[in-house]
């Protein structure tokens, strides 16, 4: 199915500029926090500095004297205000353990940065300093950090729930082949992987604001979020509020990576609070704050055992993860896991042989959550570093034991033994592609010149072939895994009276372009000029129905559900076109925004005509509705599964651990492009945040449980210096669930990259008999695992 | 991140401003660039109740050839460090260092004497102008005096200043002819080193500065004792940490620091030598 | 304390606290919130801004110390409805997705070019160290200011 790139006839397939960026580019965008609200009361949280406390007495008396100060809480105080805790939407399994959360803490703090205590203030100075000179009396208690501790028991976090576990959920298919499998390989590989915490680092930091009618009883909440749709719905059940009198916005977005994916305890007290008092009430996250009190991200310990044949086909994949919930469930927290169950087998073709495990833990840190990937960079992780491992043990290329077990072009559509179905593709061509854009055989011979005894700058190349699921995602898969909402996506496309469309989408943009991707769609599909469409999104009151955007779900749900809706609406405007020409509606082509009568193309009745006739309504067929308009709830037939190779080549300094990115190619195939210049886009910053997974970042904790990256100065999101360039390529293999043909590619940089630029590091060291390596690859993490593997190398020598 | 609360106030000469921190004690700070000050003012790390801005000390920013050194204003600017043409003739190790500092934006901001009155072992120019034996003049209510590098850094963030006492000018000794070499190590660009290095030789003399192997920046005299010994460059790198008490933290065990001390000293007498 | 600042050709009197930082009295007194805040520890280069035609962060300065001074914001770059040449050169190369940064990197970069009219690859990435970027993994921004410069050099 892959084909060469062909001349695109429309505007879809252009490299089209972004009509988003006139107003980011001058200022003129507005995120939340940019908002003029008159009269606004600023919140500010007082936060535990202890991981894991006793609250045994708060004292606001001090806070409320300062200046500026209007009102100032505990926890207890504010219970009235809640119909329910805080909410988590997947409970993945009928057992699992949620201990209940509520905005501010009650008896106990959970973790450094749980709220315990907020101030109100007449402004964000005046509430800030006032949080200051609230005094807390806390008994601390053990910090739980340690997730294999954590399982152990011996300090409970939730007493009520009485363990740290929170669930155990499985995937078994085929036990005893697995059995039997690992008893008849001729290659078994055991690797143990640490997934650190990450900080998602969004850079615009989360910001809230509360805007009541207290007489008419409305309430607006803006906030920097990435779900408006969920979150009304959400915060209308946990603040009592009647649905229809909610209205959420989310104004400008600076990016979420999944951290806007959320119910935060700082949006359900602004609107509280802001209920109680009758007041705007409008709260902006700092940094620090952002650290400590937005989700983290991955916190795993993966075990992945493969066994395979003689010629190093797999046979079976047994995985056994560890995942770190933080101190409590938030929206969907315990599902992340689950996003990755269903492909430790990545790209290769696996009899029904596979076992895979998570247990879920709370510790005494900030909680996790979906973070850019969720799930699947963690399983593509494992099986990718595991698949080197066991190209080591054959004895073969990394490339050539990838070859070996490839699911092929034609066993397409491909049903896996997990049960679900991988919609299409061709991960040789995508292998092939990326190893004549890198130079893969002048590389290994280079390496071969350049590797020899004594070397200090070593090279290493490493392969990352991935196949990923998003879009999420078909209803009823969901169900089947307790997924607390469907997957479906709404949109609405209107021709108004001028021949202007207004499109209506449930996606929720924070970076991807959403406005000129679908102005794409609907030209092509309509016959007009993309600038003429005007896309409206983003505010409950404008869009009611939606599902918002994470887990690349946007395209593939959201603009298949546009292009549906100019379907609808063209079938309308074909019966009064037909009304117009008096003649057959399937007599009718309609091309270039103009409908024409097939043999007779001289009989014509332009769209505007049509749309005009519409709306007046004048001259309409029996039974036609005035106006030109079709809405469309689109709930997609399966996930969408973009695929590819990622070749990292690095330089390793094995006198100090530094490692040098000196090459990148990822070669990504995501069905038809909409844009291939966004499409580009989102590959590049993917992939820069998975390599800095790889090499710069970890949310560290002490002992005592407090985080100490809890800044942009430890915390090592890279800059353009300390990079690469990303060389992009693609192949393209259309998706046939869809009538776009795409498939999403917001995670696919992020899913591919870290194994790339770890298979490289443990490539380039291989001759030092390194074979474990960290993440972060830190200079300090490569020395240490060059010192180990040469420590180990002397013993054996000496032995 | 706001500040707490402190009263400001702009001193238009080194002798005003002298006499602005006598009248405000010890809890008021000289500011200038306030690149080392306002970070830690905004985390609320440091809380000064009075601030006195010298920045506006228009005299204390320059860079002047003083015949055997070239003096520079403690109120020069990183910027006018990394691109001055006197600095590039006489002295190129410390207008490379100064291009290291920071970013960009750091270095329109901060200034060298400020970055070294705030005297960070982490920071790149202590322990440069250190190697390169620079004497830092003084001025108090009872006039100026010199001190020499070597004597100025007395702990962590403690230099030899008296309260009353603000850094005007940094003097450093032309060393034409000597090669040199200035390696940063770190993680990413804008960041501290975790190790660094400055270095220089000319016929037998050399100097090692060491950034952030210790509560104070480093000389590494171990080194240049061995080479002036005749000892070979890899024997004097391996006295790289002899002076040095390297401190464990989230980038670098001590052991590790040690290690790229030794790295990194190597490496920078082999550059300077070429 | 009392103040007079001149922001992108306007002159500004205000009487603001000392601990005012520069972006805050931007953002909240002059009411030009195009310059962003994302971190609290002069990281991130969200802030920048040009203070008398350079790039600072402007988490990291006093409005007290700008006193006198001229600043130039992302609002002041654009000519009328046409925008910088650098403005453009991000919008023509998608240098920016959630444009959070972009004002920041924009102000850095056109101080970079002020300074190094015909950088090199490496001199922008060096140039932009002091501004963080989550979105677009740099490949685009960089791209932006060479074009920028080429365009400027043409």
């Amino acid at each position: 199915m892959t084909v060469v790139d062909t001349p695109p006839a429309g505007v879809i397939g252009t490299r089209r500029l972004r009509r988003e960026d006139p107003a980011l580019l001058t200022g003129e965008a507005k995120y939340t926090n940019d908002l003029p609200i008159p009269g606004a009361l600023h919140l500010a949280l007082v936060r535990s500095p202890y991981a894991h406390a006793k609250i045994l007495n708060i004292d606001l008396s001090a806070a409320l004297a300062a200046q500026g100060v209007v009102a100032a809480y505990t926890g207890s105080d504010l219970q009235a205000l809640w119909a329910s805790p805080m909410p988590c939407a997947w409970p993945v399994t009928p057992d699992m353990k949620n201990p209940a959360h509520y905005p501010l803490a009650l008896s106990k703090a959970c973790y450094v940065g749980d709220g315990v205590a907020c101030v109100l203030a007449t402004s964000e100075t005046a509430a800030r300093d006032a949080a200051e000179l609230v005094v807390v009396d806390y008994e601390p208690l053990p910090a739980v950090t340690n997730l294999e501790a954590a399982l152990a028991d011996d300090v409970v976090i939730h007493d009520e729930i009485g363990t740290n576990k929170s669930y155990t959920w499985d995937l078994k298919i085929g036990e005893d082949a697995v059995t039997q499998a690992f008893a008849d390989a001729a290659y078994t590989v055991s690797e143990r992987y640490v997934q650190q915490r990450l900080l998602p680092m969004a850079m615009e930091p989360r910001a809230v604001a509360a805007v009541p009618q207290p007489f008419g009883g409305d309430v607006t909440l803006y906030s920097a979020t990435q779900v408006p749709h969920i979150l009304k719905i959400m915060a209308a059940l946990t603040c009592g509020i009647p649905e229809q009198q909610l209205r959420v916005v989310a104004p400008a977005v600076g990016g979420g990576f999944g951290s806007k994916l959320n119910v935060y305890a700082e949006e359900l007290l602004c609107l509280g609070l802001s209920r109680k008092h009758g007041a705007p009430v409008r709260w902006n996250e700092e940094r620090t704050e952002n650290s400590q009190a937005t989700i983290h991200g991955r916190a795993q310990i993966q075990h992945i055992e493969l066994a395979a044949d003689s010629n190093g086909k797999l046979t079976a994949v047994r995985v056994r993860l560890l995942a770190d919930m933080g101190a409590y469930l938030q929206l969907v927290t315990p599902g992340v896991p689950l996003l990755g169950a269903f492909l430790y087998a990545g790209v290769y073709d696996l009899p029904q042989a596979y076992d895979f495990s998570c247990t879920s833990v709370f510790t005494t840190m900030t909680p996790t959550d979906a973070y850019r990937g969720a799930g699947r960079p963690e399983a593509t992780y494992a099986i990718e570093r595991a698949m080197d491992a066991l190209a080591r043990e054959v004895g073969v290329d990394p490339m050539e034991i990838r070859r070996r077990n490839f699911i092929q072009a034609d066993q397409f559509p491909y049903t896996a033994m997990t049960g679900l179905t991988y919609d299409s593709g061709d991960h040789q061509a995508a292998a092939d592609k990326a190893m004549e854009m890198v130079g893969y055989a002048d590389l290994r011979a280079r390496q071969t010149t350049q590797n020899v005894d004594g070397a200090t700058k070593r090279l290493g190349i490493g392969i990352s072939s991935y196949f990923e699921m998003c879009g999420l995602a078909p209803s009823r898969v969901l169900a089947s895994l307790n997924y607390g909402a469907g997957g479906w996506e709404a949109a609405t496309v209107r021709i108004l009276p001028t021949n202007k469309v207004q499109v209506v989408t449930g996606a929720t943009p924070h970076g991807q372009g959403h406005v000129t991707s679908w102005s794409m769609i609907v030209a092509d599909k309509l016959g007009v000029d993309p600038e003429d469409v005007d896309v409206l999104h983003s505010d409950t009151a404008i869009s009611p129905l939606g599902l918002d955007t994470y887990g690349s779900r946007s395209l593939v749900v959201g603009g298949v559900a546009i292009d549906m809706a100019c379907d609808r609406v063209l079938d309308k405007a074909r019966k009064i076109a037909a009304h117009q020409l008096e003649c057959d509606a399937e007599d009718l082509d309609f091309a270039g925004g103009v409908f024409s009568v097939k043999g007779s193309p001289d009989k014509q009745a332009p769209l505007a005509g049509v749309a005009f006739a519409a709306f007046t309504a004048h001259d309409l067929p029996d039974g036609v509705e005035p106006n030109l308009e079709a809405h469309v709830t689109y709930d997609p037939p399966n996930f969408s599964w973009p695929f590819g190779t990622h070749i990292c080549v690095v330089e390793v300094d094995t006198e100090t651990g530094q490692v040098d990115v000196v090459q990148y190619v990822a070669v990504d195939d995501c069905g038809n492009q909409i844009n291939p210049l966004i499409v580009d886009g989102q590959v590049h910053g993917g992939v820069i945040q998975g390599l800095a997974q790889a090499l710069f970042e970890e949310a560290v904790y002490d002992a005592d449980g407090n985080l100490q990256t809890s800044t942009l100065a430890e915390y090592l999101v890279p800059s353009a210096a300390d990079v690469p360039q990303v060389t992009t390529g693609h192949t393209i293999t259309p998706s046939p669930t869809n009538p776009l043909g795409v498939k999403g590619i917001g995670e696919a940089g992020t899913i591919g990259a870290a194994p790339a630029v770890i298979n490289a590091v443990v490539d380039a060291l291989s001759g030092l008999g390194v074979t474990e390596m960290p993440m972060p690859a830190s200079p300090l993490n490569v020395w240490t695992a060059i010192q180990a593997a040469q420590s180990t190398t002397v013993q054996e020598g000496n032995a | 991140m706001i500040p707490a609360p402190f009263e400001y106030v702009r001193a238009g000469s080194a002798e005003e401003a002298i006499a602005l921190i006598a009248e405000h004690g010890d809890e008021a700070k000289f500011i200038a660039g306030g690149h080392s000050l306002l970070p830690l003012m905004k985390l609320r790390l440091a809380q000064p109740s009075v601030l006195v801005d010298i920045g506006r000390v228009q005299d204390l920013s320059y860079i002047r050839d003083a015949g055997d050194h070239i003096a520079i204003g403690a109120l020069t600017r990183h910027r006018d460090v990394e691109t001055s043409e006197l600095l590039a003739e006489h002295v190129p190790l410390l207008k490379h260092a100064a291009s290291h500092v920071g970013d960009p934006q750091v270095r329109h901001r901060g200034t060298i004497g400020g970055s070294i009155a705030h005297a960070d072992s982490a920071s790149d120019l202590p322990a440069t102008t250190l190697a390169l034996g620079a004497t830092y003049v003084a001025q108090g209510p009872n006039g100026t005096r010199e001190i020499p590098a070597g004597q100025f850094y007395q702990g962590f963030l403690e230099s030899a200043l008296a309260e009353d006492e603000m850094l005007t000018e940094i003097r450093v000794p032309k060393m034409q002819g000597a090669g040199w070499s200035f390696q940063k190590f770190n993680r990413r660009a804008q960041d501290w080193a975790i190790v660094g290095v400055a270095a220089w030789r000319r016929n037998g003399d050399s100097g090692v500065g060491l950034v952030n192997m210790g509560s104070t920046p480093i000389l590494a005299t171990s080194v240049s004792s061995a080479l002036s010994g005749g000892g070979s460059i890899a024997d004097a790198a391996a006295q790289a940490a002899a002076e040095a008490e390297p401190q464990s933290d989230l980038n670098a065990t001590a052991e590790y620091r040690t290690h790229l001390a030794k790295v990194l000293v190597r490496r920078a007498l082999e550059e300077a030598s070429g | 304390m009392q103040i007079t600042v001149t922001v992108n050709g306007t002159t500004h009197a205000h009487d603001v606290e000392p601990r005012t930082l520069l972006v805050h009295y931007l953002r909240e007194v002059v009411g030009l919130t195009g310059t962003n805040i994302g971190c609290d520890t002069s990281s991130c280069g969200a802030c920048t801004v040009h203070l008398n035609g350079a790039s600072v962060k402007s988490c990291t300065v006093l409005a007290v110390q700008a006193d006198g001074q001229s600043i130039t914001t992302i609002e002041g770059l654009a000519n009328g409805s046409e925008l910088h040449p650098m403005q453009q050169a991000f919008m023509e190369n998608h240098g920016l997705q959630c444009g959070y940064c972009t004002p920041g990197m924009v102000m850095a970069a056109t101080s970079l070019l002020e300074e190094n009219p015909h950088p090199t690859e490496q001199d922008v990435r060096l140039g932009l160290e002091g501004n963080l970027c989550r979105c677009t993994g740099y490949h685009n921004i960089v791209k932006s200011v060479l074009a920028a410069a080429e365009g400027a050099n043409a």
